[in-house]
């Protein structure tokens, strides 16, 4: 059967506030455990919960980049169970009157294609602490440092078809979280966790088959694997004539396979209701528009000002704006450059292999974008050509100094002396009398598939200094006698 | 020295006629005499009181002037006190020292009152007769075969008894205007968000309010002047400005506007307390009131709303005694699931069990329109009542409780028919509005409260208008006889 | 309105509560009782009514993103049933 799937994502970025959603406890990844805790987050009998202005503000502004209504009045909920990292046995959370409500983004997919995902809502929740499955003599221990930490959870509609899709809507929404400056967007410390939902029909069908929930799926290219796995997973049940359980599934990228967390499962009626301890959050216009205001320029934004400004090609314009600190880095790079081509080409080329290679993010790059700015200066005068510059490149990663101080040091400036070169050429043509003589009797068509060897030759005498623009005019002079 | 109001102990103590030491151990004294049979303390702080006593002598010395400095005072046990047990009567809470003070203990804290010991209470403050605490139910000082009330029901008992000058209580729905009424105190609920809710367990979050429980109205507002106001700690909390309570006690009454809601005299109320509610009615056209005959239609609504609202809320405040962060975990859990239910059905007793089953139940997929939805739906209909009533009138009289105290163990069979009883006092939590029950008669030698409800913050109206009643009778003033406790 | 023994069950399992059979019978009682109470809400008509949370129906005040909290590790610890290395411990989680 030929099978259309269906895909839904739950994002819960964690917000970069100093304290946490309801407390002035501090928020932080690593911490001693239970040191950041404030007697709220421990659920302690008569504490009660402040609301945090910055999550409030992080959080209008996530809905305004996605071009979602902003709840105006939102209400926050408690969904009751219990769980031993969930002190007060509700997590405080938004159900019927989230702050983000119905909004959509835009994803430009590998073909060049844009699509478009709607986002269901997006609200405020406070996070769970952490269960420390290590054997305490057979116990459990538990870290309370993470409770009460603000979360903005962003659902989507099920409006995406691959798993492919599926990983470019992520990486659009880990985009827009880092340029706003909301999430720290770091998947392996959990900043940012995907549940997947995802069902089955057969193509031309309506009605969305039964879903399956993966939980914590927590890297771009898991997600991936684990849409793979599910799919295949599902198809092979409903091929066999069986049925899909409505479930949890946690992915096991050890196994690249789902299993079910039936644990999850009992009895999950959270009993929602508003949280009496919290009012209802009013926004004014005034409030609103403010934020709005602020908004950085975003990725599908920046993109479009690319291409316009830099001429750059779609494809460029968006791997370059995907980052906000890579887009940051292209422009710097550019400015000194004064070549947007080139300066893409670099950044996505030897400066991201180098960073992938390393494993450093491109903030901690080792050749700053103003240093690789001059070095491609100093390319665009003609003072060394592009294979130089490559080594350049490498020796002020290494910290060898700047391009100008490299390029002084170790002498490779190139050739530009016409007279200097001409006799390079004529020492060479001298010292091969044979090939002259054929090249001078071969047809003018095979003539400039010979001038390779001359050239070959004189790059290799100059040290590679030799400016190519200069040396093959010459070249064909001399050759021609 | 037991039986005078704040104001006079205040002037002795700064007239040296005996020290706040002095004062403390008579009270100390008084409950080690008398409460073994009344059992209105929890926990008695007896070094550290006579410590704060000594502290507190100096503070009169150096001349300061907050009349509460010095005074002996006990809150109810679900404030929590830091390094002082604090139980809420509960097996649950029964090893729980808090290591943080809840807002309103603080307070008192800083205006220098002595706490002498945590009161007895009905089990997180389920229940109207102080039958429901883990530590035995509470004796009525004016007659030890009857309850005082609840859920504050060790807090009218202390005063009345003359344990203590003043103690706190917290008013769910009717939690301190009923005991009140019951001991022959007067009590005061505020309106809702006046005083902080922080550190105080709670029951219902948005029905619960602290107050004060005294003899008199003055020395309500005395405690009120200082646990009210905002707390940035309470998101509910209200920024309104405080006042001055006691500077308007002395307003004359004259052409006060009392409305009497004919719901409050119909058949469920006895006709004795009906007859020393209006007589009392009476006394204030003396005092130069009028009386305005007024409705609230929606009455006998508040029950229903009121025992699904509270539960509800409980259901899910009560979930955090789980035996994991603090407070009773049964012996040797065989595993995770086997913690939570056994820590939690050992450490509940069976009304609050009930309740927060009652809630889960309101709360549960299918049922939440029907129930929790629908009750708060009736809540406003509630509150609409008291707003156009109090649009009137100034304020609204009427009974506490359809009856005086009624005997120990002669209610627990049929809980239903107790939910009832607190017809008089439901709605007004509901609605968030200030109540009062002051002294006003009695029948067969049991005190009778009479209530006095107010427009939202209108405290210092309500505490005029008892004050004003107290000057001109002499109700308050009646102490019981105790016998020595065995 | 009346439960049964197996509402009875589910609730208090939803509750975390554990009653014996002697229990949820009485239990079944009583709560059914309350419920019946309660009943009395169906017959009023509320279309319309906006249900009401808070009685004075103000608005969530804010807090400035600030740390005012320092550790209280130890104090907080100390009253816990079980605790090891800084880690409160429970009965072993299986997810």
């Amino acid at each position: 059967m030929n099978w259309e799937i269906v895909i839904g994502l739950e994002i819960h970025a964690q917000l970069s506030t100093k304290s946490k959603l309801f407390s002035g406890a501090a928020v932080g990844f690593g911490a001693e455990p239970n040191t950041q805790t404030a007697l709220v987050d421990l659920g302690m009998p008569g504490s009660l919960p402040v609301l945090n202005k910055e999550a409030l503000r992080m959080a209008v502004m996530f809905g305004h980049a996605v071009n979602a209504e902003i709840g105006m009045k939102s209400v926050f909920a408690r969904k009751n169970y219990f769980y031993p990292d969930l002190p007060k046995g509700y997590q405080t959370s938004q159900m019927d009157d989230p702050i983000v409500g119905v909004g959509h983004l835009d994803i430009t997919l590998e073909d060049g294609t844009v699509k478009r995902v709607g986002i269901t809502r997006a609200h405020l929740e406070e996070d769970a602490g952490k269960s420390l499955h290590e054997d305490f003599h057979g116990m459990t221990g538990i870290d309370l440092n993470r409770s009460s930490t603000p979360l903005l959870e962003i659902v989507s509609e099920p409006d995406i078809r691959s798993a492919k899709e599926a990983v470019a809507y992520v990486k659009m929404i880990h985009s827009i979280v880092t340029y706003l400056g909301i999430c720290d967007g770091n998947m392996a410390e959990g900043s940012m966790r995907c549940d997947v939902n995802i069902s089955l029909r057969p193509k031309g069908q309506q009605e969305y088959g039964t879903r399956t929930e993966i939980k914590n799926v927590n890297s771009f290219r898991f997600i991936e694997k684990a849409i793979h796995t599910e799919v295949e997973r599902q198809a092979d049940i409903l091929e066999d004539g069986g049925r899909i359980i409505q479930e949890t599934r946690l992915y096991d990228p050890e196994k690249d396979e789902t299993r079910s967390m039936r644990s999850k499962e009992d009895a999950n009626d959270y009993r929602y209701f508003p949280c009496p301890d919290l009012l209802p959050v009013i926004l004014t216009q005034e409030y609103v528009d403010a934020i709005r205001a602020t908004l950085p320029e975003l990725p599908a934004q920046k993109a479009q000002r690319f291409m316009s400004e830099y001429k750059l090609s779609e494809y460029d314009a968006n791997v370059l704006s995907s980052s906000r600190d890579m887009a940051n880095y292209f422009e710097v790079v550019t400015q000194a450059a004064k070549n947007p081509k080139l300066s893409a080409n670099w950044v996505m080329g030897e400066l991201s292999k180098l960073l992938n290679q390393n494993q450093i993010d491109i903030i901690d790059a080792p050749v700053s974008a103003e240093n690789l700015g001059l070095l491609l200066q100093r390319i665009e005068d003609n003072t060394i050509n592009g294979k130089t510059a490559k080594d350049v490149f490498q020796a002020i990663w290494d910290g060898e100094g700047t391009a100008d101080e490299i390029i002084e040091n170790k002498g490779l400036k190139q050739v530009t002396d016409t007279k200097a070169i001409e006799e390079m050429i004529q020492t060479i043509l001298d010292a091969n009398q044979a090939q002259v003589d054929q090249y001078r009797a071969a047809e003018p068509d095979k003539q400039k598939k010979m001038t390779g060897f001359f050239v070959g030759q004189v790059m290799k005498a100059s040290q590679g200094k030799a400016n190519p623009s200069l040396v093959n005019p010459i070249l064909i002079k001399l050759l021609k006698g | 020295m037991h039986s005078q109001n704040i104001t006079l102990l205040a002037q002795k103590l700064r007239a040296k006629e005996f020290s706040s030491v002095e004062l403390t151990q008579h009270f100390l004294d008084r409950i080690k005499q008398f409460d073994t049979s009344i059992n209105s303390f929890i926990t008695i702080t007896e070094e550290k009181a006579l410590t704060a006593a000594k502290i507190a002598d100096t503070r009169i010395s150096n001349g300061e002037k907050n009349p509460l400095i010095g005074i002996p005072i006990a809150h109810k046990d679900l404030f929590c006190t830091q390094n002082t047990l604090t139980t809420c009567a509960s097996k649950m809470l029964n090893n729980f020292v808090p290591p943080y003070e809840s807002t309103v203990t603080q307070r008192m804290l800083d205006s220098g009152s002595i706490m002498l010991g945590k009161t007895n209470m009905d089990e997180f403050a389920m229940g109207s007769s102080n039958e429901n605490s883990f530590f035995g139910s509470v004796k009525n000082p004016w007659n030890l075969e009857a309850v005082p009330g609840g859920s504050s029901g060790g807090s009218a008992a202390a005063v009345a008894a003359g344990l203590i000058v003043a103690a706190t209580g917290t008013d769910t729905g009717g939690s301190i205007r009923q005991p009140a009424s019951f001991c022959g105190i007067t009590g005061l609920k505020p309106t809702y968000g006046r005083v902080s809710r922080f550190g105080m367990i709670a029951f219902a979050s948005s029905l619960d309010q602290a107050g004060p429980m005294a003899r008199s109205a003055e020395d309500c507002a005395h405690i009120l002047n200082s646990i009210a106001g905002f707390d940035e700690k309470d998101s509910t909390s209200s920024e309104a400005e405080k006042e001055d309570y006691t500077a308007h006690l002395n307003q004359p009454l004259t052409g006060l506007k009392i409305g009497l809601p004919k719901e409050y005299f119909g058949d469920a109320l006895d006709q004795e307390v009906a007859k020393v509610t209006l007589d009392a009615v009476k006394e204030f056209e003396k005092l130069g009131a009028t009386i305005v005959d007024i409705s609230l239609p929606n009455l006998n609504l508040s029950i229903p709303s009121y025992y699904v609202i509270a539960p509800s809320e409980a259901s899910s405040n009560l979930s955090r005694f789980d035996g994991v962060r603090f407070g009773h975990r049964c012996d040797d859990p065989k595993d995770l699931l086997d913690m939570y239910m056994r820590s939690r059905s050992e450490g509940f007793g069976a009304e609050v069990q009930k309740r927060i089953m009652v809630g889960t139940y309101a709360l549960s997929e299918g049922y939440y329109d029907a129930y929790y939805l629908k009750a708060q739906k009736i809540r406003r209909l509630i509150k609409q009542d008291f707003v156009d009533a109090l649009s009137q009138v100034d304020v609204i009289m009427g009974p506490v409780a359809p009856t005086t105290a009624f005997k120990l163990n002669s209610k627990t069979q049929d809980p239903v028919a107790m939910y009832l009883e607190d017809i008089y006092t439901l709605s007004v939590n509901l609605a968030g509005i200030p109540a009062m029950s002051i002294p006003a008669g009695f029948i067969d030698k049991m005190p009778v409260g009479l209530q006095i409800m107010g427009n939202y913050f209108a405290e210092a109206k309500l505490l005029n208008v008892a004050h004003q009643f107290q000057q001109n009778t002499d109700w308050h003033t009646q102490t019981p006889t105790l016998a020595e406790g065995v | 309105m009346s439960l049964n023994k197996q509402d009875v069950q589910k609730i208090a399992h939803l509750a975390r509560l554990s009653l014996s059979d002697n229990e949820s019978e009485q239990y079944q009682e009583s709560i059914s009782s309350v419920l019946t109470l309660v009943e009395q809400m169906q017959s009023v008509n509320t279309d319309g009514v906006e249900p009401l949370c808070n009685p004075l129906e103000m608005t969530q005040r804010l807090r400035e993103d600030a740390v005012t909290e320092s550790n209280q590790r130890d104090s907080y610890l100390a009253i816990a049933p079980q605790s090891e290395n800084g880690l409160y411990l429970v009965p072993q989680v299986i997810d």
